[in-house]
C-alpha cells in the first residue's frame, strides 16, 4: 500500500526561527501513528504546517498527500482532500450555530468533490447518529460553536466533527489535554469507532494516557524539530517510565 | 458656510410660504408647536453640522439637494398593498402603510380590542384631542438642542397614531411599512405616536422601504409612552437604497415597572441617523436598546442614544454592533445620565464594531453622567477585525475564506438579531442579514418595483 502521507525533510520556521528541522515521516492508510515529545519539540507546529496555517513558513522539504503536493494547497483544500485537525484549543465562534457550521462544512467539502449538497432531510439524521458516537448532548447543536462549552465538550465536539467529516487523515493535537478520565474514554472510544482500513490517525501527545485507549501502530519521538526515535507501541511505556531525558541525552551525545 | 446658510434659508422660505398648507388638516396642538419649533431650529443654527452631537455625521451633502416637499396628502393612484409586499413568513401582523410620511388613507385598520385607536396622526390630532394634547411634543425635550427634531415638529403633518388603553394586550404585532415613492427627489417629515396605558402590551414592527430610485430624505420622529406595568416591543428594519437618507428620532417615556425593548436593524441606506431617547421616569423600569448596522460603499450609520435614569431601581441595557465594509462610516454616541435620585440604577452599554477594510471608519463615544452613588454602570467599545484564529479553524473544516468570513460576520450580527423575541421575525431578519452580507440585498428583495439603485 502506498503511503497516504509522505513528509520529506520538512523544515519550517516562524518569525525567522526554525522550529521543524528536517522531519521525515510516512503514514500508510489504516495506521495509527503517535507523535510524542517534550514541550517545545515542535509537535503542534507540525500539525499546523500540515493543515496549512500561514504564519509558518516552510523553508525546505516536501509533503505529499495521496500523491498531491500538500504544501501548494490552501488550508480549506487540504481539509477537502481529507485532512482533519482536532485542535488543542478549539476556537469559539459566537453567533454561528454548530449545526449550521457543520452543514456548511459538509457541503463545501462535497462541492469540492463534485457532489451535490447533503440531502437536507437526511442531514439531521446523520448528525444525530454521529453525536451518539461521542455522547454529545444534542442541545449543543443549536448553541454557538464551542461558545461556553466546557473543556470536555469542546474536545468531544472536535471528534464529533471528525465523525461527520470522515477524513482520510485525522491529526489529533493534544486531544487529551484538559480531559478528565471519563471524557478521555469517550473521546478515545469515538476515535476507535471511526477507525477504518482506509483512514489514518496521527495522535500528537505529551503523555501516555490517551495511548492506553488509542493504541498506536507506530510511535515517534519528536525532539528539537526532528523525529529522533521511531518504534512500536512498546516505546510509549518506556517513555512514561523514564521520561524524555534519556532521549535528549542520546540525541545530544550523538551530535 | 454658504451652503448651510442657503439650506436654512430655504427652510425658512418653505416654512413661511407653506404655513397654510401645513396647518390645514392638523389639530391646534400640532400647529401651536410649529412656530416655536421653527424658531428654535433657526436659533440653533439650522441643520446641525459639525456640532457636538453631529460631529461625525456628514449632514451637509444629505441636506444639500433640491428636494421637493409635499405639504398635502396626495391620494395614491395605485393599490400599494398590491405593489408592495413586506411579508414575514409565519408571522401574522396587522399591516399599516405610510407613503412619503403620510398615513395611507386606504389602510384597512384591523379590528382591535375595545378602546384601541389606530389612525392617522392628523386625524388623531382633531378627533382624539384630549389624549393627543396630553402627549404631543411632550417627550422631545431631551432633544431641544437638536435642530432636526425641531424641524420635524415644525413641518410634521401626519404619520401613525396608536393608542392602547389600560389592561389591553394587543396579541398580534402591528407592522408599519414606511414607503418612499416619488418621481423627484423628496423630503418628508413623519411624526408618530404610540401611547400605552397601564398593564398594556403591544409590539410594533417598522419597516422602511423605497419604491423608486429618487433621493429621499425622511426626517421622522416618534413619541412613545409606556404606561405603568406595560410592555412595549419596538422593532425597526431600515432597508432603503443608497440615495436615501433618514433621521429617525424615537422618544420613549417609561412609567413605573414598565418594559421597553427596542431593536433597530440598519440594513441599507445612504445616511441613517438614529436618535434613540429613553426617559425612565418612575421606579422599576427596564429599557433594552439593541442596534445593528451593516454598511458598505460610502454609507453612513449614526446611532445616538440617550438613556435618562430619572427614578431609582431602573435597569437599562444597550448593545450596538456593526459590520463596516468598503469606505463605510459608523458613529455611536451613547449617553447615560443617572440623576441624583436614581439610586440602585443599573445601566450597561456596549458597542462592538467589525472593520473589514482599512478605509472603513468608526467613531464610538460613551458618555456617562452619574450623579448618584449607589449604581452599577458599565460601558465598553471595541473595534476589531475578523478573528484570524477563527478563520483558520473554519478553513480547516473545508470552509473557504469568503464563506468563513460571511459566517463570522453573520455570527457577529446574530448576537443582536438573537434579541428579537418574535421567532418568525428573528428568522426573517437573520435571512435578510445573510442576504445583505452576501450582497444580494442592494434593494428590497421582495419588492416588485425594480428601482435602478
Amino acid at each position: 500500500m502506498k503511503g497516504l502521507l509522505k513528509i520529506k525533510n520538512l523544515h519550517a520556521s516562524i518569525d525567522g526561527k526554525e522550529i521543524l528541522k528536517g522531519i521525515d515521516l510516512e503514514v500508510n492508510a489504516g495506521e495509527i501513528h503517535a507523535i510524542m515529545g517534550p514541550n517545545g519539540a515542535g509537535k503542534s507546529t507540525l500539525s499546523a504546517v500540515l493543515t496549512g496555517r500561514e504564519c509558518f513558513e516552510v523553508t525546505e522539504g516536501e509533503v505529499w498527500f495521496e500523491g498531491k503536493n500538500l504544501l501548494e494547497l490552501p488550508a480549506e483544500d487540504r481539509a477537502r482532500e481529507g485532512i482533519f485537525l482536532s485542535f488543542q484549543y478549539p476556537v469559539e465562534i459566537p453567533g454561528v450555530s454548530t449545526v449550521n457550521f457543520l452543514k456548511t462544512a459538509v457541503n463545501e467539502q462535497r462541492k469540492y468533490r463534485g457532489l451535490p449538497p447533503y440531502p437536507a432531510s437526511e442531514f439531521l439524521k446523520m448528525i444525530r447518529e454521529k453525536m451518539e458516537l461521542v455522547s454529545i448532548d444534542s442541545r449543543l447543536l443549536n448553541r454557538s460553536l464551542n461558545e461556553g462549552f466546557s473543556g470536555g465538550e469542546k474536545k468531544k465536539n472536535e471528534i464529533f466533527q471528525m465523525a461527520v467529516l470522515e477524513p482520510k487523515l485525522a491529526i489529533l493535537d493534544e486531544t487529551d489535554s484538559g480531559l478528565d478520565i471519563d471524557a478521555l474514554r469517550i473521546v478515545a472510544s469515538g476515535v476507535n469507532k471511526l477507525k477504518r482500513p482506509d483512514n489514518s490517525t496521527i495522535v500528537i501527545t505529551h503523555y501516555q494516557r490517551l495511548l492506553d485507549y488509542i493504541v498506536p501502530d507506530v510511535v515517534h519521538v519528536l525532539y528539537d524539530g526532528r523525529i529522533v526515535k521511531t518504534a512500536g507501541k512498546e516505546l510509549v511505556a518506556e517513555l512514561e517510565k523514564h521520561g524524555y531525558d534519556w532521549i535528549k541525552e542520546e540525541v545530544n551525545s550523538a551530535k | 458656510m454658504e451652503r448651510l446658510e442657503k439650506i436654512n434659508n430655504d427652510f425658512a422660505t418653505l416654512f413661511r410660504e407653506g404655513q397654510q398648507l401645513l396647518r390645514e388638516d392638523c389639530g391646534d396642538v400640532m400647529n401651536r408647536c410649529r412656530e416655536e419649533a421653527f424658531g428654535r431650529f433657526m436659533a440653533l443654527g439650522g441643520v446641525p453640522y459639525k456640532t457636538e452631537d453631529y460631529l461625525y455625521a456628514d449632514t451637509l451633502p444629505v441636506f444639500d439637494r433640491d428636494y421637493k416637499v409635499v405639504l398635502k396628502h396626495i391620494k395614491q393612484g395605485v393599490d400599494l398593498n398590491e405593489l408592495f409586499k413586506c411579508h414575514v413568513p409565519n408571522l401574522e401582523t396587522d399591516l399599516l402603510l405610510t407613503i412619503n410620511g403620510w398615513f395611507v388613507r386606504e389602510n384597512v385598520v384591523p379590528e382591535m380590542p375595545e378602546g384601541v385607536i389606530i389612525c392617522s396622526l392628523a386625524e388623531a390630532s382633531v378627533k382624539y384631542k384630549e389624549i393627543f394634547e396630553q402627549h404631543y411634543n411632550q417627550y422631545t425635550h431631551p432633544a431641544d438642542t437638536d435642530g432636526l427634531v425641531a424641524l420635524n415638529t415644525a413641518f410634521a403633518q401626519d404619520g401613525v397614531f396608536v393608542y392602547v388603553p389600560d389592561n389591553v394586550v394587543m396579541e398580534r404585532p402591528l407592522q408599519v411599512v414606511n414607503l418612499m415613492r416619488a418621481n423627484a427627489d423628496l423630503m418628508s417629515f413623519q411624526r408618530n405616536m404610540v401611547i400605552l396605558g397601564r398593564n398594556a402590551k403591544a409590539t410594533i414592527l417598522v419597516c422602511d422601504h423605497t419604491l423608486s430610485d429618487d433621493a429621499f430624505l425622511s426626517n421622522n420622529a416618534t413619541e412613545i409612552v409606556v404606561g405603568e406595568n406595560s410592555a412595549f416591543e419596538y422593532y425597526h428594519v431600515q432597508n432603503q437604497h443608497i440615495e436615501a437618507s433618514q433621521i429617525n428620532s424615537v422618544f420613549v417615556s417609561q412609567k413605573r415597572d414598565s418594559r421597553y425593548d427596542a431593536n433597530v436593524i440598519s440594513l441599507y441606506g445612504g445616511f441613517i441617523r438614529n436618535n434613540l431617547f429613553a426617559a425612565l421616569t418612575e421606579e422599576g423600569c427596564e429599557c433594552n436598546l439593541y442596534g445593528m448596522y451593516l454598511s458598505d460603499k460610502k454609507q453612513q450609520v449614526d446611532n445616538f442614544t440617550f438613556i435618562d435614569h430619572i427614578a431609582p431601581r431602573c435597569t437599562s441595557n444597550q448593545h450596538f454592533k456593526g459590520v463596516l465594509d468598503d469606505a463605510a462610516l459608523a458613529n455611536f454616541a451613547g449617553r447615560i445620565v443617572v440623576r441624583p435620585d436614581a439610586q440602585k440604577t443599573e445601566a450597561y452599554q456596549a458597542n462592538n464594531n467589525l472593520l473589514l477594510t482599512d478605509t472603513a471608519q468608526v467613531n464610538t463615544k460613551p458618555q456617562l453622567v452619574i450623579d448618584a452613588d449607589d449604581v452599577k454602570c458599565s460601558h465598553g467599545a471595541t473595534v476589531g477585525q475578523i478573528d484570524e484564529e477563527a478563520m483558520f479553524y473554519l478553513r480547516t473544516r473545508g470552509i473557504g475564506e469568503a464563506e468563513a468570513r460571511l459566517m463570522m460576520m453573520f455570527g457577529f450580527a446574530h448576537e443582536i438579531v438573537g434579541r428579537v423575541k418574535l421567532e418568525p421575525l428573528r428568522a426573517e431578519i437573520d435571512d435578510l442579514v445573510d442576504k445583505r452580507l452576501r450582497g444580494e440585498l442592494t434593494k428590497c428583495h421582495n419588492c416588485v418595483m425594480h428601482c435602478k439603485k
